[in-house]
């Protein structure tokens, strides 16, 4: 048996978050230069502030401003930054406790090497030079004991102090190995020789086009192959109008389920090679492949189903697959 | 209250790359044959299934809807999902028997941790606004709560060390470990730090892996299995995600849950211990939080420092601990799991054997 | 065996396509504090915590409910995160009523949320794994074939679906939390809409929403304790069956018929149709009203659109359903089950204002997700 098929799938979207009343607040003073923190019931002082006090769960009655220095609580060193950390070269993690509050922060500190960290050591915000009312307009602390410079205000954003900051945007990127079932890397080989290749599960006897880690109702794997023709009838399907992101053809186009010959399940597919409006269920189709150099281990090699001109196939022979 | 019982345990072998989708099937399916299998049940007869899981891991919106292909849910099956550890998923396989909605229950986990870069991954736990941002990897994270506590005194990177020998070498004997064998801790403690002041010896690996565990009621557990686990106490707590406003040394979400779920110790109290403990300082620590004294032994199974299938690797601590009981190598155990980064959320289920 | 479970409380936020005014813990917060009020309750009175939500790739928030642990009153309580697609609201509270059920705590908060504006809502409905084929047709591109064969199998006319659209919309204007309140909307407006998926127009779909819910359910001593009206949970029950599979009825699917045969065994009812005044149903696009009368056995399968067309399906016919405007006025995804849930327990409550049913003193609340895969759906009723 092959071994499983791989490939890269790579995920990812600017969120962009609403902050609400508290954390507009810190935003926007972090636009300024300046650090906000939330007294709690308790008297304690957090900074960041919380939006929901941790013992009475309420917002907190008002902001209050803190230093943008600090004592490092503990830290952690980052030898081999990952994207999107604070920095792209050596530095340290640490739980910073900024002076005037009583909880700690989390962010990183450019302290050159892991010998210049320690428990109990200062260190000072340094600010981004272009803020836009985000956790990154401190670009990270430092050692010191003075509070840094605040560079002016940004280019062009008209933003410092004078419109609230509402909204962040915060772009999430991450990478993953996609894995193939092995049902599924059987059926993709056979796609990149130009073949359709089913599964028959061994207790109810239904072949599965795509094949699928296990058989739905019975749990098991399936293994027999059964090749199947490129014939099949369309069960139901819906006429596409409304344009949207990846899509191939332009609409109106007919997404259709169809039942190959030979198959139990039917399959999403396009069927192009008439007016969306000649497209009944019953019609019978069949696929038409892309040119055979264009092959790959993909369900893309079948560009799409035709109409084959034969009469319809009757309502009783499909109709328990709707 | 209803007297219910682990009567059934199993679990995939822990592996760094496993050739299984992030749909869990080909994990599960194996699982799912061995522990019916080890009850004499079909799957017609459980009553409810519950699983564990995580769409980030596997970088899908509803990963796991294909995992309900390795149950066969056909006939239609009583059947929900939490999005977290399965040890959660068995909470609330739990319920259901306690109501007397479902007589057997199964809980499943899965995870293909492999897929994405995890630490990574799991920094999208943190608050989305003040640190996710950030990227703080879930390692350094679990650094600076290791630090914490070396500066306090609590523990010392020798003795995070002997915890991973001991449970490599434990790992020994249990067949689904990733890491398993003799080391010296002279010898960890060379190695450079990964991310200061942990090792790579301090970390669970990571792992793919699958668990499942039935539960089944009275008289049902007792035709099932000739000695079943029996719950005492199962609750679980969790604490502020603040990082910076907790005491990371304590746990108390564990120390509350632990007291809640009566997991006594001394005389009467639990001699068996599985610890959802992805850091070695974290075991520690949670010795220590969980009451549990030095008569307690700690993860036979090696923990989840020698095989940690996210998602998976809670509910596989409490089907270990469930096993030592069934297997007749302890009378009073302990399995606990944890949730979200430095061991904010964390559950007990206590078990004994009874005559 | 199984304890008493009555819902003391019901809120739920502004459903907006974008609130932009909160946090995703403000916008949870709005709905659990107005719960709260509704229950003359604290959040120190509640003992566990149970959120519900949608893929955490709609957010980019992985386990959001550790995050909101601190915003929801959690810490030093137990806490779950549910996840059952499109159901999951539903299940939420089903879980919740368990947890009560079950004898393990006195009061239990269920909250269900979405915020979908951060990314936008199709984005991570329509990621494509490798060597698969990219999604061919959208999101209501998936149900619209179902529905052309509803239309075959059943032979409704065309107009049953726009029929749907107007009531709901026109119900969800008497309805303040409403996302879309549209009073004018007509037969004619409706059909005059763009084809979105041949058969499904435009104002037959669904909106895409900001929203959250939470439902506050107590044990028997906590409803008797109550100042106001309760919602007494007469049944709950859950099914779930493969998304696809050779065979499968995706117009009548098994499970749907499987949970609702079970939860009207449990709550002893056995002609739904006479025995429920009121129904909050999950149609997201408009034929699945009929569709799902059928499902729910309040009609004979190829029958439920004649409920529709005779009008009963209104809120002063024989058979209201969705009189919260339902799912096409209001879809925060991951709120959407449990605002089902909710609004059925506010009409037996006599808390539905404006869209209040009279003397409904039965109600059903149902919820499906993915592709007709998994059911959850409860009874409350005025009385135990």
């Amino acid at each position: 048996m092959d071994p499983p098929l791989r490939a890269p799938l790579e995920i990812g979207f600017d969120y962009t978050r609403s902050l609400g009343p508290v954390l507009s607040q810190f935003m926007t003073a972090l636009a300024q230069g300046r650090i906000l923190a939330a007294r709690a019931a308790d008297g304690r002082v957090h900074a960041p502030p919380f939006e929901y006090d941790p013992v009475t769960a309420e917002p907190p009655a008002e902001l209050i401003e803190v230093q943008p220095t600090g004592t490092v609580l503990s830290w952690s060193w980052a030898p081999a930054p990952l994207a999107g950390q604070p920095l792209e070269h050596p530095f340290a993690w640490a739980l910073i406790r900024l002076d005037g509050a009583d909880t700690a922060m989390l962010h990183a500190v450019d302290a050159g090497s892991a010998a210049a960290m320690r428990t109990g050591m200062a260190v000072r915000a340094r600010w981004a030079a272009e803020r836009t009312g985000h956790i990154r307009d401190i670009a990270c602390f430092e050692p010191g004991t003075e509070p840094g410079p605040v560079p002016g205000p940004p280019d062009g954003h008209g933003r410092a102090g004078q419109e609230p900051v509402t909204m962040i945007t915060t772009p999430v990127r991450l990478s993953y190995e996609h894995t193939a079932s092995p049902a599924e890397t059987a059926y993709l080989h056979g796609l990149a020789q130009g073949r359709l290749l089913g599964q028959r599960c061994p207790v109810c006897g239904k072949v599965y086009l795509p094949p699928r880690g296990a058989c739905p109702t019975c749990g098991v794997p399936t293994a027999d192959e059964v090749e199947l023709p490129g014939t099949g009838t369309v069960t139901t399907f819906c006429v596409v109008n409304v344009p949207f992101t990846g899509q191939r053809v332009q609409p109106p186009y007919v997404a259709a389920q169809i039942l190959i010959d030979g198959a139990d399940i039917p399959i999403q597919h396009l069927v192009l090679g008439c007016e969306p409006a000649e497209v009944r269920m019953g019609m019978r189709v069949s696929a038409v492949w892309k040119p055979p150099e264009q092959w790959g281990t993909t369900a893309e090699n079948i560009d799409h189903f035709r109409p084959t001109g034969e009469p319809d196939a009757p309502y009783q022979s499909y109709a328990h697959h709707l | 209250m209803t007297d219910v019982a682990v009567v059934g345990f199993a679990q995939s072998p822990c592996a760094r790359h496993s050739d299984s989708t992030t749909s869990g099937v080909e994990m599960l399916v194996p699982i799912f044959g061995e522990v019916l299998a080890a009850t004499g049940l079909s799957k017609n007869d459980i009553g409810f299934w519950c699983s564990g899981s995580s769409d980030y891991l596997a970088g899908r919106a509803f990963s796991f809807v294909q995992a309900v292909d390795a149950i066969g849910a056909f006939p239609p099956v009583m059947e929900s999902h939490v999005e977290m550890d399965a040890a959660w998923a068995l909470y609330e396989a739990w319920l259901k028997v306690l109501t007397g909605e479902a007589e057997i229950a199964l809980a499943y986990g899965f995870g293909k941790s492999s897929a994405g870069v995890l630490r990574r991954v799991l920094a999208l736990q943190l608050d989305p606004y003040l640190l996710a941002p950030l990227w703080p990897d879930s390692v350094s994270i679990a650094a600076l709560q290791a630090r914490v506590g070396l500066d306090a005194g609590l523990w010392t990177e020798k003795e995070m060390a002997e915890v991973a020998v001991r449970s490599r070498a434990a790992a020994r004997d249990n067949p689904g470990a990733q890491l398993a064998g003799e080391y010296s801790s002279a010898d960890l403690l060379a190695a450079p730090y990964v991310a200061d002041p942990l090792r790579a010896h301090d970390c669970a690996p990571v792992s793919d892996g699958a668990a499942v565990a039935i539960l089944a009621a009275g008289d049902r557990a007792r035709e099932l299995c000739p000695r079943p686990a029996w719950i005492t106490g199962f609750e679980h707590r969790v604490d502020s995600a603040v990082l910076g406003a907790r005491d990371l040394t304590a746990a108390p979400s564990a120390t509350a849950a632990a007291r809640a779920a009566g997991a006594v110790t001394g005389t009467g109290g639990v001699d068996t211990a599985e610890l959802h403990a992805p850091f070695t300082h974290q075991e520690l620590l949670l010795q220590r939080a969980l009451g549990l004294g030095e008569g307690v032994r700690v993860n036979p199974s090696g923990g989840a420092l020698c095989g940690n299938p996210m998602f998976a690797a809670g509910l596989a601590r409490i089907g270990l601990a469930a096993k030592e009981i069934i297997s007749g190598r302890a009378d009073r155990a302990l399995g606990h799991a944890t949730s979200g980064p430095a061991l904010q959320q964390n559950l007990v289920c206590v078990m004994e054997a009874r005559s | 065996m199984k304890q008493q479970a009555a819902v003391l409380g019901v809120g739920q936020t502004r459903h907006r396509s974008r609130r932009a005014d909160v946090s995703i813990a403000g916008l949870c917060r709005e709905a659990v504090d107005r719960a709260l009020d509704d229950a003359g309750l604290t959040l120190a009175d509640i003992d566990a915590v149970v959120v519900g939500k949608a893929p955490d790739l709609f957010e980019g928030v992985m386990m959001p409910e550790l995050y909101l642990a601190d915003a929801l009153g959690a810490i030093g309580k137990p806490l779950l995160r549910v996840h059952t697609a499109g159901s999951g609201g539903a299940a939420t509270g089903i879980v919740a009523t368990s947890l009560v059920e079950a004898g393990r705590h006195r009061r239990v908060l269920a909250v269900a949320f979405e915020k979908q504006s951060e990314p936008n809502a199709m984005w991570a409905l329509s990621i494509t794994p490798p060597f698969s084929m990219p999604v061919l047709a959208g999101a209501g591109g998936y149900f619209a074939p179902h529905i052309r064969s509803y239309i075959r199998r059943s032979g409704a006319p065309g107009h049953i679906g726009a029929m749907v659209a107007v009531k709901d919309r026109r119900n969800g204007s008497l309805n303040p939390y409403a996302h879309l309140q549209q009073a004018d909307i007509t037969l004619e407006s409706v059909q005059a809409s763009p084809m979105l998926w041949d058969p499904v127009r435009y104002d037959e779909t669904c909106p895409s929403s900001d929203g959250a819910c939470a439902v506050i359910i107590g044990d028997e001593e906590a409803a008797r304790a109550s100042d106001g009206p309760v919602a007494w949970i007469r049944a709950t029950a859950m099914r779930t069956e493969p998304t696809m599979y050779s065979g499968k009825d995706h117009v009548n699917p098994r499970a749907g018929a499987d949970c609702a045969a079970a939860l009207c065994r449990q709550a002893g009812i056995t002609a739904p149709a006479r025995e429920i005044d009121v129904a909050e149903i999950y149609v997201p696009f408009s034929w699945f009203e009929p569709m799902w009368l059928e499902n729910l056995g309040f009609a004979e399968p190829g029958q439920g659109w004649r409920l529709t067309e005779a009008g009963e399906t209104g809120i002063g016919g024989s058979l209201p359903v969705n009189p919260s405007g339902g799912v096409l006025s209001s879809n925060p995804i991951g709120a959407s089950g449990l605002l089902r849930f909710a609004e059925s327990a506010l009409q037996v409550m006599g808390k539905a204002g404006a869209h209040q049913v009279d003397g409904a003193a039965v109600a059903l609340g149902h919820a499906y997700g993915g592709g007709s895969q998994y059911f959850s759906m409860w009874v409350v009723a005025a009385t135990p």
